[in-house]
């Protein structure tokens, strides 16, 4: 069920724009077409890219956003989870509790 | 007698029906929803778009391109691998999950208190394993505080009794304690680094379960403002197990989901999911139908994200641990081109 919803009306979370959409829901309470505008503009690409696989690939490659690997393509010498969220509070402009947290326990503040 | 086509009655089971069965259960279940919730039914163009949806011989149904939603995932995860960080990795990496959501066997707030320990610790490796925005989630589960199970004598014995008052007294002691465990665990889990808790299910044991839920929400914006809250109903009707019970000068029993969005709103959550439980007799499209005419109004007067709850047994999805794919793909699509929805 969750693999079908995905296929049938799900942006693709992580391989596309799909998670930065989301949090601008979740932590500004934005309905959708405004979040995918502020997400487009954030990133420098067009609303229809946020759900194109192959341009967000390379977008969240250059913008450290974090990507999947997939088989023999792998990313260790890029920004791995907590790594590519820093990036993400960045980049959306917005605090990650997460990455807060991250920063008061390393002692990065 | 037209041609038959392959659908699905609510419980899951293959069915045939023509063309003109289809369009007349697709009128009749937008009608019910129109005359139960006083909403408007359905457009021709509408009924006429779900038509091409319910009729099409193809296994699979799809959005079109730039139409695609937010998936936030209440408990993602199947339980099958037995390693719930493993899980929500799964979900992220091959699911296409836009949210992800962590959550215990017992799903209830009272519950979760009780390993609270184990489950902050479950949330925080989590978060340091994954790129998607993370929820904690659990019912609130008013039913868990009255005896047996709980403390507060229980209502739904005192009310065939006659006794109105202490049942209401009764609902209310319940409250205060939901209310203390739900904090409780959302404390702990935004000081673990949790991004947003999910509040599922509410309103499953009545009005005093969603009050609760409302004034812990409002607790929530009012402490954290970047903290997400979404809430989730348990139907598409809150029922009247209190009776009496006001939210913001508001009486909760009987409100229909846009007087659910309004209450949400008003709490301060950031994404509200109404939820249409499905009649497992009438056939999808018939559920599909009145589905969309109970949420559309939801989405036109939303001024939050509006992710509808589209797993087995709401939101025209059938009511069985396999829903099958030709099902879910149309509840799926459908749901999103005549709702304008945010989001499941």
């Amino acid at each position: 069920m969750a693999s079908t919803h995905a296929l049938a009306s799900g942006m693709g979370g992580m391989r596309t724009a799909g998670d930065l959409v989301a949090r601008m829901q979740m932590t500004r309470g934005m309905r959708l077409p405004q979040a995918k505008q502020y997400v487009a503009d954030k990133l420098g690409c067009s609303v229809l890219d946020l759900s194109d696989t192959v341009a967000m690939h390379d977008l969240r490659r250059d913008l450290g956003l974090g990507r999947i690997q997939v088989q023999d393509l792998t990313y260790a010498d890029q920004p791995g989870a907590m790594e590519a969220k820093f990036h993400i509070a960045d980049v959306l402009d917005i605090p990650i509790n997460s990455v807060e947290r991250f920063k008061a326990h390393a002692g990065l503040d | 007698m037209g041609q038959r086509i392959p659908t699905r009655l609510g419980d899951g089971s293959l069915v045939e029906m023509t063309r003109a069965e289809i369009e007349a259960d697709l009128h009749a279940g937008s009608e019910l929803a129109a005359k139960r919730a006083k909403v408007d039914p359905l457009t021709d163009d509408e009924i006429a778009h779900l038509l091409d949806i319910f009729t099409s011989p193809a296994k699979f149904s799809s959005v079109d391109y730039g139409d695609e939603v937010v998936l936030s995932f209440d408990g993602s995860g199947n339980a099958d691998i037995g390693a719930p960080v493993l899980e929500q990795i799964v979900y992220q990496n091959h699911h296409g999950a836009d949210m992800i959501e962590l959550w215990h066997h017992d799903y209830s707030y009272k519950a979760v208190r009780t390993v609270l320990s184990f489950q902050t610790q479950l949330l925080k490796d989590a978060q340091m394993q994954t790129v998607v925005p993370l929820n904690y989630g659990a019912m609130p589960d008013l039913g868990r505080y009255s005896q047996p199970d709980g403390p507060i004598p229980n209502w739904s014995e005192l009310m065939p009794l006659g006794k109105v008052a202490e049942a209401r007294a009764a609902q209310e002691e319940a409250m205060t304690h939901l209310e203390k465990d739900m904090w409780c665990v959302v404390e702990a889990m935004v000081a673990a680094g949790a991004d947003g808790l999910d509040f599922d299910t509410a309103g499953a044991a009545g009005d005093a379960d969603l009050l609760a839920t409302l004034r812990v929400a409002r607790r929530v914006r009012e402490t954290w403002p970047d903290i997400g809250v979404e809430i989730g109903q348990a139907a598409e009707l809150v029922l009247g197990m209190h009776g009496e019970l006001e939210f913001d000068g508001v009486r909760l029993a009987g409100q229909w989901p846009l007087g659910q969005l309004r209450a949400v709103t008003a709490a301060g959550a950031t994404i509200f999911g109404p939820a249409v439980n499905v009649n497992t007799t009438k056939s999808l499209a018939w559920n599909t139908a009145r589905a969309c005419a109970l949420v559309k109004p939801v989405t036109a007067e939303a001024t939050i994200p509006v992710h509808m709850n589209a797993g087995m047994g709401v939101g025209g999805v059938p009511m069985t641990p396999y829903p099958p794919t030709d099902a879910t793909s149309r509840a799926s699509r459908a749901i999103v081109d005549i709702c304008k929805v945010d989001g499941l």
